[in-house]
């Protein structure tokens, strides 16, 4: 028993615990739009992205990486939706082209001006180690301002993901609205970079979403599931790095994968009919306009 | 059927001003223009089908009269603040998607700012539900419903605003005869309760023969009015490039394709 309340005598572990938690739950929350909307593509991508944007803040002034690197995210995301709506060019396309060319930018200025030493491999792939008050605050702001918007904005995020043509004919405004989702996704893998890590902060916005559809037909419970498959696997994740000595991304993200495939074995072939099609990149026809 | 439909055109006054108007309009989709010169008006008397084959530019047609879709020459005029409700095809939804029946409808009321619906709007569900028929499957998820039911929701979705024109994309393919005339019923209701009715189709004998008035259309409008008035060999076949023939039977208009497939007889 003191073996396993050893690391909460650390006020690191305590701080990486509760970001791991809370993170994981935001992802697992921003993720059920992400996964029935098809865009789990979107989620790796802008993770990407915002490398590039987090490699130049750190480098140049670090203590300003949420803001730099928030915009550098947020641009990323409007840039996607925009290229992937006004242009031949499809989402697949414009996402590959957008987030790459940044990640690529990431990889080079560190490699420049940098070192590829911790900094690098802990937006990699996530750690606790130098989790400050600040981005706890910031973690704190960015999932009490997702889940207002949220809340306030319930249905017509719901229409949207649902149906969007119908959805923008009966008043809702469905460009706003997907910008809207767009900078909550970025905001969210922004502050939970530090903790889950670029490459693998796509898994944590997928494996608890796909997790609470194969639980429930119901939306509400979905987005409740969901959140809390998130925060469950971060806890639990977060305390197995420690004892394992792995990155506390990678431990998270093996959580989450152990649970699913519990839920899979549980829920057999109602669990798979529930969760078919939400690994489509393909748009639906109401997406892709029937004529 | 045919004698419901008509009994309820001839309940509407036909004094209404028209709703939307298209004028010499052009539309399409980046470089290519599937409508050409496309002059169309839209009242709450209006009970139309807009008829044509695959690919003519019906759904086109739909999106410009619902302003999801801006023409690329010529004017509509649209009514200020005009409530338009819009039913999709069946098969353009993802069935898969975690919704009951009820959370479905009431996503047309999507301006409210907390999630959970109001006791006002649970009684409006209700009524909804029950007027066609499908009271009892509120609480179901939409991919346990037939398609009947589903299009009877999707009716529900758009009925709960209280639109004055409600626009409907093929909303009898893929269900049963039974379902079909049950539709149809129910439009002839909303039309002679005042409501505006825009339908698709290139159901020739099942639903157009039973409209009080087409338009006809294949990337141009081909002709405009009753059914004896455009349900025509020369029409139909610049409609759908095909001959056909038209017979009456008991004061039907029946169209036969002679060009169809015949069963073979030794």
């Amino acid at each position: 028993m003191d073996t396993l309340l050893d690391p909460l005598s650390y006020a690191f572990f305590q701080k990486g615990l509760i970001v791991a938690t809370i993170s994981g739950a935001l992802l697992g929350f921003i993720g059920v739009y992400i996964v029935l909307r098809g865009m789990s593509y979107i989620g790796h991508g802008l993770s990407h992205a915002i490398f590039g944007g987090y490699a130049a803040m750190q480098l140049f002034a670090a203590q300003l990486y949420v803001l730099g690197a928030g915009l550098w995210g947020v641009a990323s995301a409007l840039a996607i939706t925009n290229v992937a709506r006004r242009s031949r060019l499809g989402a697949d396309a414009a996402i590959g082209v957008v987030t790459t060319a940044s990640f690529a930018l990431g990889v080079a200025l560190f490699a420049r001006f940098g070192s590829s030493g911790p900094a690098f491999d802990n937006a990699l792939f996530g750690s606790i180690l130098g989790i400050t008050n600040a981005q706890i605050f910031w973690l704190l702001v960015v999932t009490a301002f997702t889940g207002i918007v949220v809340f306030t904005r319930y249905r017509a995020l719901m229409f949207t993901t649902f149906d969007p043509e119908v959805a923008n004919v009966s008043g809702v405004r469905t460009g706003r609205t997907e910008a809207l989702l767009m900078v909550m996704l970025s905001l969210a893998i922004l502050v939970t970079l530090t903790v889950i890590g670029v490459t693998l902060v796509a898994a944590m916005l997928v494996i608890p979403a796909v997790i609470a559809r194969m639980l429930t037909d119901s939306f509400a419970k979905m987005l409740v599931l969901s959140t809390v498959v998130g925060s469950f696997a971060g806890l639990v994740g977060m305390y197995a790095s420690y004892f394992a000595e792995v990155p506390s991304g990678a431990m998270i993200v093996l959580v989450g994968a152990v649970i699913f495939i519990i839920v899979l074995a549980a829920t057999g072939a109602r669990g798979l009919r529930r969760s078919a099609g939400l690994d489509s990149h393909t748009e639906t026809p109401a997406r892709q306009g029937v004529r | 059927m045919p004698s419901t439909l008509s009994d309820s055109t001839a309940r509407v006054a036909h004094v209404s001003s028209p709703l939307i108007s298209l004028r010499s309009v052009d539309a399409g989709y980046r470089n290519s223009t599937v409508l050409h010169d496309v002059t169309l008006s839209v009242s709450r008397d209006s009970f139309t089908g807009i008829v044509g084959p695959s690919g003519a530019g019906k759904t086109t047609l739909l999106r410009l009269l619902l302003g999801s879709m801006k023409p690329q020459r010529g004017v509509i005029d649209r009514a200020a603040r005009l409530p338009v409700s819009y039913v999709p095809q069946l098969e353009t939804v993802d069935w898969n998607f975690p919704a009951t029946v009820s959370e479905c409808v009431l996503m047309s009321r999507a301006a409210r700012r907390v999630p959970w619906a109001s006791r006002a709007e649970r009684g409006e569900v209700a009524a909804v539900l029950d007027r066609l028929g499908i009271g009892d499957l509120g609480e179901r998820h939409i991919r346990e419903l037939s398609g009947g039911q589903q299009q009877r929701m999707f009716l529900a979705r758009a009925l709960i605003r209280k639109p004055q024109l409600l626009l409907l994309d093929e909303p009898t393919s893929g269900v049963d005869i039974s379902t079909r005339h049950a539709v149809l019923h129910l439009l002839a209701d909303l039309h002679a309760d005042g409501m505006g009715i825009v339908l698709t189709t290139h159901d020739l004998n099942g639903i157009a023969a039973h409209l009080p008035h087409l338009v006809c259309v294949n990337k141009h409008i081909v002709a405009e009015g009753t059914p004896e008035e455009v349900i025509t060999p020369d029409v139909l076949e610049e409609t759908f490039g095909a001959q056909m023939e038209v017979l009456q039977h008991l004061g039907m208009l029946v169209v036969v394709d002679p060009g169809g497939p015949r069963r073979m007889v030794s």
